[in-house]
This record gives C-alpha cells, structure tokens and sequence, in this order.
C-alpha cells in the first residue's frame, strides 16, 4: 500500500530533505553573494546611484611684481546636464529649450561634451549669465538632471594691456587630451591655451574637487549634497611674475591703437621681463568660455594681426640694430678699435665689384671712427668693417650671440630668430648653390640686412649683453633671475666704449630727438627693409639706460614705422617713464 | 487517541504563516518608499486587506471538512478551466504581467488572476485522482488520467501565456505523483521528453542522455508499448525543440538566453537580474536598514514590490533577514510535508502535499530568479509579492493545512516543526 503510514514517514522524510536541500543551496547562494561578493557589489552599487560633479579648482592668481594683480577668478557658473543616455540629453535639451533659448550648435556642443565624458555632467553654459541662472533656478524642478553651481570665471583685470603674454584659458580640446602633456585631464575641464596661462598650466591648474549627487535610475537628480563626502576643489597657488604692471600699461597706452609692433623690456642683468606688448591688442577676457566668433573673425581679419605676437613670434631683419653685433665682433677679434677709420671715407654709398651699395645717408658721412659710425649708423663704413672682418667670422660671431636661438623667454611658442650657420661657405652654398653667391652677402650681414630676421625679445636679449658686461640674460617672466650667456669677451674700458658710442646716438646721432632729461640713455636705432612693401621700413630701437649702469633694456619694433628714431621716441618714453617711477619709488623709501 | 480540538487546529503553522504575511506586509510597505513616489507608496494598505480577507477565508476553509474539500474539487476545477479558458478571450495584462492574458477584467476593473484559484483547484483535482487509485501508479498507462487533469488548465496557461505558472503545474504533478508512491524510474520517464526538449540543442548532450534513458528502460522494464513510446517522444521533442525555440515570444527566448548570461545585455533583459544581484549583494551581513535600500529607493530594482520583493529583503536587512526569510519558509514546508505524513487518508495528504510543493516551487524558482539561478519567469513569492489573489491562495491552503492537520493521525505536536 503506497499510503501506508511508514511509506508516508518515509517519503516525508525525503521531501523535508529535499526542501532542507534547496534551503541549503539557497542560503548558501545568498551567503556568497552578500557576504563573499559584498565589496563588489556595494561598488556597483555606489556607482549606479552617485554621479560625480566636477568642482573646478580656482586657478593661481598672477601677480605683478609689485602686487598688482595680471590675472584672477571671478565667481562664475556653470550649467550642465547629467543624463543617462545621448537620447535623453537631447530630449532634456529641447525641453530646456523651451525656458532658456538654445541655439542648435549650442545643443549638438553639449552632446558632443557629454559623449567624451558620459559620467560627467555635460556642460550647456561654461558660463552662464546670472540672468540665465536665475530663470533656471526658478524652473528647476522641471528639469531634474539640472546642475548650476559655481564655476571659477578667470578674468585679467587690464586685460587688453597683458595679452601679449598672459594668454587665455579655454576648455581643453580633442588633440590636448591625446597628448602626453595632457595627461590625467579629462573632457571639459579649463586650461591655459596660451601665455604665461600655457606655460605655467601645471602650478595654475590646481585640483579639481568632486560633488557626488545621488541619482535615480532615470539619471534624475535625488539629492545634491550628503550622498558622499564631497572633495573640495584646492586652489592653486599665486604665481608671481616680474611684469612691472604699471610699466605694461604704461607702454600699451603709448602704442594706443594706431601703432603696429612688438616691445619687449627687460632688466639687463636679471633678465627679468618688465613688459612685454604686441600692438594692437585684444581682449583675453573675451576669449574665457568660448571665443565669440564674430569676435574671433574680426581678429583674424584685421590685417594688422592683432593675434600674431609681434614680441616673441615675429622675427624681423634688425637693420642697424645689429651694426652693435659687427662692432663687437671687430673690436673683440682686434680688427678695428672704436677710433679706427676705414679706407674709404662716405660719400652715400661703397662700389664693391660692379654693385653700389647705397649710404642711408645720401649726403655721405665723411671719414669717421667706428665710435662716430655707430652714433651716425654710417653703411659704408660698416660695409668695409665686415669685409674686414670677413663672411666666416660674421657668421660665427653671429651663432655666438646666439642669433639664431630662441631667447628660452617663459612663453609657449616663441619663434627662432633667423641666422645663417656656420660655417658660412657651407651654409651659402647650400642657400645659393655655390656659384649663386658672391663675397657680397658680407656687406648685408654687417648692417642687419640679409639673412637675417631677429625677434624684438632676441634683440632685447642681446643688448643686455651690452648694457652688462658681454653676457645676455634669458628673460624670464615668472619671478626670479634668467641664466646669463657670455656673448663676447671685452675688457672693461671696451665695454665702456661701446656703451659711449651708443649714448652718442641718442645725445648727437640718429636718436638725438629721444633725449632724457637727466639721463644717459644708449641705444641703436634701426631701419629694416620691408620684403613685403619696400616702402614701408620697420623701425626698430634697441636701447638702455642709465648708460653706465643700465636699469632697463627696450627693444621696440614698430611693423611699417619708417625710420628708426619713430621706435626711439617711444623706447625713451618707456624708459623715462620706468626711470622716474623708479627714482620715485626710492627717493620715497629713503624718506621714510 | 485524538487530541483535543482547539479553535485554532494548527497553531505552528498558523504562527509561520502570520510571521511570513506580516514580514511581508513590511516589505511591500518598504517596496512603496522610494525617493520619487509611485503608486507603489500605497499598495501595502491594499495588500493589508488582502491579508484580512485571506485570514477570513482560511478560518472559513479550515471549519470545513476534508469531505467538503472533496465535494467541492470537481466544480472548483471545472470553474477554474471555465475562467482559464474564458481568459484567452476577455483576459487582461497589468503589472509584471503586462504583456499576458492573465487578468480576469469586467468593466475595466480587474477582479483577480484566476490561474492562482486553477492552482488550488489542480491541487484538488490531482489528490482526487490519485487517491481513487488507492495504489500507487506502476505505468505510463496509469498516468493518463492525472496527467490529463494537470495538462488542460496548463495548456490554457501556456496560452495566456505565462510560463511560471505553467512551470508550478509541472511541479505540482511531478510532486503528488511522487506523494502517490510513484518509483522515481517512472518519474524520469514521465520527465525524459521534457529533458530531451532542453538538451536538444546540443547534439552531444542529447545523444548521451538518450543513451542513459535507453538503459533506463531497459532496467525498469515497462511495457513495451510503453517503453517504445517514451524513446519516440524524446526523439521527436529532441527534433521539434529547435521549431518550438522558433515559436517562442522574442521576449521568453531573451528572457532564457539571459538566465544563461546576464550580461550579454546589461541595458535590457539582464538589467533586471543584475540590478536585483546588485541590490541583494551590497546588502552585505546586516543590510542598509529597512526601507532605506538605496537600489530599491532610486528605481534601479525593477518590480520591486511583486516578483523581485525578495532583493529589498536582501538589500535592507542583510544576509540576516534574507535568512530569517528562507528559515521561515522551511519552517513552512516541513510543516506543510509533516501534516501531509500525518494524514491517515490519501486524499487530504496529497492536498497537503501538493499545496506545499506549489509554495515550494514558488520559492525557490522566485527566490533562486533573484540570484540568477533561475531564468525570470514572473513567478510571486508567497506571503511576500504585493498581489491580491496570490495572498488568498496562500491563505486559502494555510486554512486547507490547518483542516488536514486537525483530522490527522496522533498529536498535532506544538513544537515539532
């Protein structure tokens, strides 16, 4: 009988084993998976329910040399969307549409955010307005995966009058995050694209902070704050410059808006940058959050290119700027002293072979020394002074003033001076072919003509060589001293005699208009032949003062300026200007 | 020698039941607390009532009789086929099972899902059956009339279609047969077709288990008709397995390749079991405290207040509670399979057996579908699930137990489980 009741004990002894059996297996399950497999789990877990909110880290605050502030954070916010999927950002952007006017690039930039980093918020506005802000606060329940918070805003206070070194930031793009020095950044984030912002990025950045928010399986915002621990963002510290911002304003001013060039001032034996302009100018705060681009093309189709930095990327023929480099090299090899006169007087101009090299000065200099040379910028008399020298020791004595190096100044992008190599043979050979050519290059090189195209920081750089004692600074804007090259060997009363030669030219020579009332100031003017419009020269001025114990270099550069002593009307008011607040600063310290 | 008769005949397994329901209730109620409000937030007062009316029914079901059990099986299976079969006309989707034909609806008001009455109702109809054999069936022949009872409400079921369900009647049958006395060679003959269908797709596999089950009927020696048929229908389920796969909703193949693999798709069809692993696996030893589940809280468990109820145990009260949980349920279904035993007459002890085999299927197939044990069928787990029919089916068969229990044979022992 199947229902006997010993039958029945034993069947249910088998289902309550079976039963206990399934129970085991069961428990056993849930004990691995909460308690084994826990760790993992709660990760999963978290990650499901929080989504990180980028805290941007204020960047470093620059400095001037005095104090003055060159670059700063403004409270700023930033609008972004978190969203679970492409085709939920779109909808939230069309609803959001509705309340605060979205352009169709503005959406498709936002998509474009979101699909390079999907676990961030996908930014809408870098920088939103307060209006804006206000109107989406309003609605913000509407719009759950809304997030508005504060987002440092970097601002230059005199922002026209510094971009020539202090750049710009923007968000960080497609090919910097490929890049090696862009490790460790992610998608949306701000960097210096430019200037002292570029190149000091690493000290300015600082360290992002993270908001977690707590969101649904909707991606729609729970909580904003407690879910976790935030990480607050850590700002970077100042960086400070040797820029003399009042100097830097003072020269923008000069330049206005009618001028074209490069200045570039530095402290000779430091090489401390003191300003740094390139004319005309713009507004670096117009390019934080996104470069307007009506304001972007107007920029770039100015045809004084206001972007191209006329400081450290232009790179110019130094015109008589460099007769100093040819008298250096004379005087040091001991091929002329400054008293020496050259066989053949001036009378407008040199025939050498069946070519007539022209005199600046038609009405011919006369017989003069290398000292009055220098004061008149006499060509003939340099003409003869680098055949005397001869093309190799040119060209060699050129490398060695470093004419074809980049200065090393503290900014991204610097371009590299011009300058044959040496040997010269070699180098003209390969240029012209070696018939293409003829000992007359030597008589170009010596008056800054030629093969060569120096940059205003490079120019600025070698006559702190003169303004010194032989050995040019590396300038350098962030605070401290730039390393010091030997560029000649003179012994002391040659160095003094050069330094008198090239006060001549402001006190009688082609820069008399430029005197300084109480000061001794030397310097050199130049005129450089255009390639592009012959009738338009550059004008350059490189200069220092006092002349026996020089305070500051100028090298100025003004694109189309004509003739020389235009640049050194302006290199003497900068200088006058930087000399009297200087005397001022320490005739005050002293009263106190 | 009979025990004295108390008002409640079975207290043990009353007191199971009521920690179960109120255990439960609390879990439907913490289901409802989520940080973005549903309708969910209120269902638990809903599934209060059912709890009252289920405690009224069971009392009402256990002053009745085992006699009146008997009287009533064939027109509560009767009813039970009428309902099924008037489903695949009128029938409604909601909820969990929305896209089945589940729902009895008048007027937009959805009544009840009459596959919980037609699974009492087989219960019933299988005991009645078995029994009036008086002996345990000895061959396929002896099958035909309980497999019958059990096919017809299943094909109806399968026609909604709703697979878990169709899955409990299978073991209901395999179970009471069992109760009935059935060798186990039978049992895997009877089962040898359906094992055929599932290693059909691997060739390999089919090949070894049709060598196992040739040996199978060579040991147990069935008639030969008998034994010819059973190689027959596994070797056209093994052909026509492919042709049904074909036949199956997208949604049940996806449904059985994910149980294979969750995350082949993470996003949809294995969103659910991973979601329900997550929950269950950060609850860690003690859990995150009740109702604050945060997986459960921000909507990532999905149906976490009917199928997948058992992940919210296990997210806010641990490895603890999910213990309590399945200790509870042994409770039950030891207690369940001792009534059955006790029994002195075969009808009301395969009741009992076949009542506590349908919890039992419910349990481990929900339970074991949270873990990814199991493939999700859409099957409730008792006493927990928010569902009204489901709690007074339960109810129903605690009142059947009780009745059983207090008819069976020596002491209805208190503390005995």
């Amino acid at each position: 009988m199947s229902f006997h009741p010993n039958e029945m004990q034993r069947r249910g002894r088998l289902a309550s084993a079976v039963a206990f059996l399934a129970f085991v297996f069961l428990v056993g399950s849930f004990f691995r998976t909460q308690v084994l497999q826990h760790a993992q789990y709660v990760l999963q877990s978290e990650e499901n329910r929080l989504r990180e909110v980028p805290l941007p880290a204020p960047r470093g605050v620059i400095y001037d040399r005095t104090g003055q502030i060159i670059a700063e954070n403004l409270p700023g916010y930033s609008v972004s969307l978190l969203a679970p999927g492409v085709d939920s950002l779109r909808a939230a952007l069309r609803r959001l549409s509705g309340t605060i006017p979205l352009s169709p690039e503005q959406m498709n930039q936002a998509v474009r955010r979101f699909r390079r980093a999907p676990n961030r918020p996908a930014v809408i506005f870098p920088d939103a307005s307060f209006d804006v802000v206000s109107v989406l606060e309003e609605h913000r329940v509407e719009f759950p995966g809304l997030i508005i918070q504060s987002s440092p805003k970097r601002y230059y206070p005199d922002g026209p009058a510094m971009a020539a070194f202090v750049g710009y930031t923007g968000e960080v793009n497609e090919s910097e995050l490929a890049s090696p020095a862009f490790a460790g950044y992610k998608a949306g984030q701000q960097v210096g694209k430019d200037g002292l912002e570029r190149q000091y990025e690493p000290r300015l950045r600082g360290r992002e902070g993270t908001r977690f928010v707590e969101v649904d399986a909707r991606g729609r915002v729970v909580r904003e704050a407690g879910a976790r621990q935030d990480l607050l963002p850590q700002a970077a510290p100042p960086l400070y410059t040797n820029i003399d911002l009042d100097l830097q304003k003072y020269v923008v001013a000069l330049f206005g808006d009618s001028l074209i060039g490069g200045v570039v001032a530095l402290e000779p034996k430091s090489g401390a940058v003191l300003a740094l302009h390139s004319a005309p100018t713009f507004d670096p705060n117009r390019f934080i959050g996104g470069i307007p681009a009506d304001y972007w093309r107007a920029l770039n189709d100015d045809g004084r290119r206001p972007l191209y930095n006329k400081a450290i990327k232009g790179a110019y023929a130094p015109g008589s700027t460099w007769k100093l480099a040819t008298a250096v090299m004379a005087i040091e090899q001991g091929v002329a002293t400054l008293d020496d006169r050259m066989p053949v007087a001036c009378t407008g101009g040199y025939q050498y072979g069946n070519r007539r090299f022209k005199c600046w000065d038609k009405k011919g200099h006369g017989s003069v020394t290398l000292a009055q040379a220098i004061e008149l910028s006499c060509d003939v008399y340099f003409y003869q002074l680098g055949l005397k020298i001869g093309l190799s020791r040119l060209v060699a004595g050129g490398v060695q003033m470093l004419a074809r190096e980049r200065t090393g100044i503290d900014l991204p992008a610097e371009t590299r001076s011009t300058f044959p190599t040496a040997p010269a043979t070699e180098y003209y050979n390969r240029r012209f072919g070696p018939r293409g050519w003829s000992n007359a290059v030597s008589l170009n090189l010596a008056i800054g003509q030629g093969e060569n195209a120096q940059t205003v920081v490079n120019m600025a750089r070698f006559y702190t060589a003169l303004a010194t004692d032989g050995a040019a600074a590396q300038p350098r804007l962030l605070r401290g001293a730039g390393e010091r090259t030997p560029m000649f060997q003179l012994t002391a009363e040659q160095m003094d005699g050069v330094k008198k030669a090239l006060a001549g030219v402001v006190q009688r020579g082609t820069a008399a208009a430029s005197q300084i009332r109480g000061v001794m100031l030397a310097g050199k003017t130049g005129t450089a032949q255009n390639a592009h419009d012959p009738l338009r020269d550059h004008a350059w001025f490189v200069g220092f003062a006092p002349a026996n114990d020089a305070k500051i270099v100028v090298a100025v550069m003004l694109e189309f300026g004509g003739h020389g002593t235009r640049a050194a009307r302006i290199a003497s008011k900068i200088i006058e200007h930087y000399l009297k607040v200087q005397t001022t600063q320490t005739l005050n310290t002293e009263g106190d | 020698m009979s025990a004295p008769r108390r008002r409640i005949a079975d207290p043990m397994l009353v007191a199971i039941a009521l920690a179960l329901s109120l255990f439960g209730i609390a879990m439907v109620y913490s289901a409802g607390q989520t940080d973005v409000p549903t309708v969910v937030a209120k269902l638990y007062r809903q599934q209060i009532a059912w709890f009252v009316i289920g405690l009224g029914a069971a009392y009402a079901v256990s002053r009745a009789s085992v006699r009146f059990l008997d009287w009533v099986t064939v027109p509560a299976y009767a009813a039970s086929v009428f309902l099924l079969f008037l489903l695949l006309f009128v029938g409604a989707g909601a909820g969990t099972a929305a896209s089945t034909k589940s729902w009895l609806a008048i007027g937009g008001v959805r009544l009840g899902q009459p596959s919980e009455l037609a699974k009492i109702a087989v219960v019933l109809m299988l005991a009645r059956v078995l029994a009036a054999r008086r002996e345990a069936p000895r061959s396929l022949l002896d099958l035909w009339q309980p497999a019958l009872a059990v096919f017809v409400p299943w094909a109806l079921i399968m026609r909604q279609p709703d697979l878990g369900t169709g899955i409990v009647f299978v073991g209901i049958f395999f179970a009471m047969l069992f109760w009935a006395g059935a060798s186990w060679q039978l049992l895997v003959l009877v089962a040898s077709p359906v094992v055929s269908l599932i290693l059909a797709f691997s060739t390999g596999l089919w090949g070894a288990w049709f060598l196992v089950l040739i040996a199978l009927v060579l040991w147990y020696k069935p008639y030969l008709v008998e034994g010819v048929a059973v190689v027959l229908a596994n070797v056209v389920t093994g052909v026509v397995a492919p042709v049904l796969w074909d036949r199956l909703n997208p949604y049940q193949q996806k449904r059985l390749l994910v149980f294979l693999d969750p995350s082949t798709d993470p996003q949809a069809s294995g969103y659910h079991v991973i979601q329900s692993q997550v929950a269950i696996g950060s609850g860690g030893w003690l859990g995150k405290g009740f109702t604050l589940g945060t997986q459960k809280r921000l909507a990532f468990l999905p149906a976490q207040h009917t199928d997948f109820i058992f992940p919210v145990v296990g997210e806010e009260l641990g490895f603890l509670g999910v213990t309590i949980a399945l200790s509870l349920f042994l409770f039950l279904l030891l207690r369940s399979v001792r009534i059955a035993a006790r029994s002195p007459d075969p009808f009301p002890s395969l009741v009992a057996f076949g009542l506590a085999s349908a919890w039992f299927v419910h349990i481990l197939v929900n339970v074991g579908m949270t873990l990814n044990l199991m493939p999700i069928t859409g099957i409730p787990l008792p006493f927990f699930s928010y569902g009204g029919s489901f709690m007074l089916m339960c109810w129903l068969s605690v009142g059947m137990l009780t009745r059983i229990s207090s008819e069976g044979r020596g002491p209805a022992d208190m503390l005995v489980i």
